[in-house]
């Protein structure tokens, strides 16, 4: 019997992965510090179980101010106005980068390279030198999101415009339309849906942001989540955490129906 | 002669929902502003600030890379390790969340359940709780990451493993299999390349992330942030912030390669 023959394999090239991968986990693992346990971890762990599972409720709200919903409130109002900030700006961006806007290859590159610079500066960092700026609060916290959701928001924009269909376009042109009646006209209602969609998606993700945004004072829930944390009250812990993943999770709905709707 | 010549033209659509869409987004954005403070002139004021600081911030200190390589290397480490921890959990979990694995609704719905609940919490936020947990130092910042990847890394694979091809899995079934060879032969062969892929791309995010975990005292170069802002030190700040897109961009690269090599 005629077995056909086992496909050859580029042994060298194997060795060579693996090899560098073995040496890379050794590398990484080797520094890992085992020795990090504190002795009281198992008693805080169980804490904070318990105070997850036994949250504060009267912290949902309080009549002098500085409760739950009023800090998911302001999480929220951040993400709305942050996103809501970055999808304007980013809309100039958007064309600049995509390559059927302009022939340039130059004036496309560069475009794609300043999204994926602002994409890699965290909003984190963002944040803090946006404290530096305004003061801390709310404020440093709606600047942060809005300037760094534009790297990613003009990258899925710029490739929602790269694949229009440019009959439209040629047909308004033959009209003798100018360029702003063009984009109106013909690009503008072919692209405004994949736009509001990914807004959705980028108001989500802004979402789980601002709420850990108060841990450096940027506002938000994360203020009062970090001083529950350090002053070891695991209830209350346990109840802002409920907070934060029954409003991502609601939201989340809403806007999942909402990007069904549009698209 | 004009009580003639008036054709019948069609009724425009009307615009209402389009006004109270746009009616209703204002009144977002207005209330998010009013609840978070925000107004043009503080922006006006603040940016003056801002410009200083920018200014500050060259020519960046290049002396200190040396002083923060040793954490850039931890940082890598812990993302290394991390997205390493996610991707073995991230096995059995996808499986069990497959639809067309396991066909029984009490097997992948709350297993997807918890899924989805694990993916509402931030990363920073698992982060600040290990801290607290097991204390200051990668460790927590390693759990943090493992946690996260495990959420994402399992998502994307068992949204691969419900659309593959069914034949093999037929064919598994007909040969008597039982269900381990049956995971093996059939549907580990199909997704194996497509894991590999979310790894990679778990990996690409996870190294962002490590990068500010040590913002919350876990570990890496996040650290550092803390350390020279405090001290107004700007140019050792936007070293850290030109350090840290470097090696972002890098691996960035490398693993995208290898993420069009693999499909």
């Amino acid at each position: 019997m005629i077995r056909p023959q086992k496909p050859k394999k580029k042994i060298g090239l194997y060795i060579l992965i693996y090899g560098s991968l073995l040496l890379l986990y050794i590398w990484a693992f080797s520094g890992v510090p085992m020795d990090g346990f504190k002795d009281t971890a198992g008693q805080i762990s169980k804490a904070i179980f318990s105070g997850i599972f036994s949250p504060d409720w009267d912290y949902v709200y309080l009549p002098e101010g500085e409760d739950l919903l009023r800090g998911l409130l302001d999480t929220l109002a951040i993400a709305v106005l942050g996103t809501f900030i970055s999808a304007i700006l980013c809309i100039p961006f958007a064309f600049w980068a995509s390559k059927n806007m302009n022939r340039a290859r130059f004036t496309t590159g560069t475009g794609k390279f300043m999204l994926s610079f602002i994409r890699t500066f965290p909003e984190l960092v963002m944040a803090l030198l946006f404290i530096k700026a305004v003061g801390p609060g709310s404020f440093a916290g709606v600047l942060a999101l809005g300037l760094h959701s534009i790297g990613m928001l003009g990258k899925l924009f710029s490739e929602e415009v790269e694949v229009i269909d440019p009959g439209p376009s040629e047909a308004l042109a033959a009209t003798g339309a100018n360029k702003i009646q063009t984009l109106r006209l013909a690009v503008l209602p072919q692209v405004l849906p994949g736009f509001i969609s990914y807004t959705l998606y980028r108001f989500e993700i802004n979402l789980r942001s601002a709420s850990i945004l108060g841990i450096i004072g940027a506002g938000g829930i994360g203020t009062p989540l970090i001083f529950a944390m350090q002053s070891r009250d695991w209830e209350r812990v346990g109840i802002i955490l409920l907070g934060i993943i029954v409003m991502v999770v609601l939201v989340d709905m809403i806007s999942g129906f909402l990007r069904k709707r549009v698209v | 002669m004009s009580q003639l010549a008036e054709p019948l033209r069609p009724t425009p659509p009307r615009k209402l929902k389009l006004y109270f869409t746009i009616f209703l987004l204002a009144l977002f954005l207005f209330a998010s502003a009013y609840q978070t403070n925000s107004t043009f002139s503080e922006l006006l004021t603040g940016l003056p600030n801002m410009t200083g600081l920018l200014v500050d911030m060259v020519p960046p200190n290049w002396a200190y890379i040396n002083n923060i390589t040793p954490a850039m290397l931890e940082t890598i480490r812990m993302a290394v390790v991390g997205t390493t921890i996610g991707a073995v959990f991230a096995i059995p979990i996808a499986l069990f969340s497959a639809s067309n694995v396991f066909q029984s609704f009490w097997i992948w719905y709350p297993v997807r359940f918890v899924l989805n609940l694990v993916r509402t919490i931030p990363e920073l936020l698992l982060a600040a709780i290990f801290v607290a947990i097991f204390g200051l130092g990668p460790l927590p910042g390693i759990f943090a990451l493992g946690i996260f990847s495990v959420g994402i890394i399992a998502k994307l694979t068992y949204e691969a493993i419900e659309s593959i091809d069914k034949g093999p899995l037929e064919s598994m079934t007909a040969v008597g299999a039982n269900k381990l060879q049956w995971i093996r032969c059939a549907v580990i062969p199909q997704i194996s390349a497509h894991f590999i892929t979310y790894v990679l791309y778990t990996f690409e995010v996870n190294i962002r992330a490590a990068a500010i975990l040590g913002l919350v005292g876990a570990g890496g170069i996040g650290l550092y942030y803390d350390r020279t802002l405090g001290f107004l030190e700007y140019d050792k700040v936007s070293t850290i912030i030109l350090f840290t897109l470097v090696v972002v961009l890098i691996i960035d690269y490398f693993s995208g390669k290898l993420r069009e090599k693999l499909l």
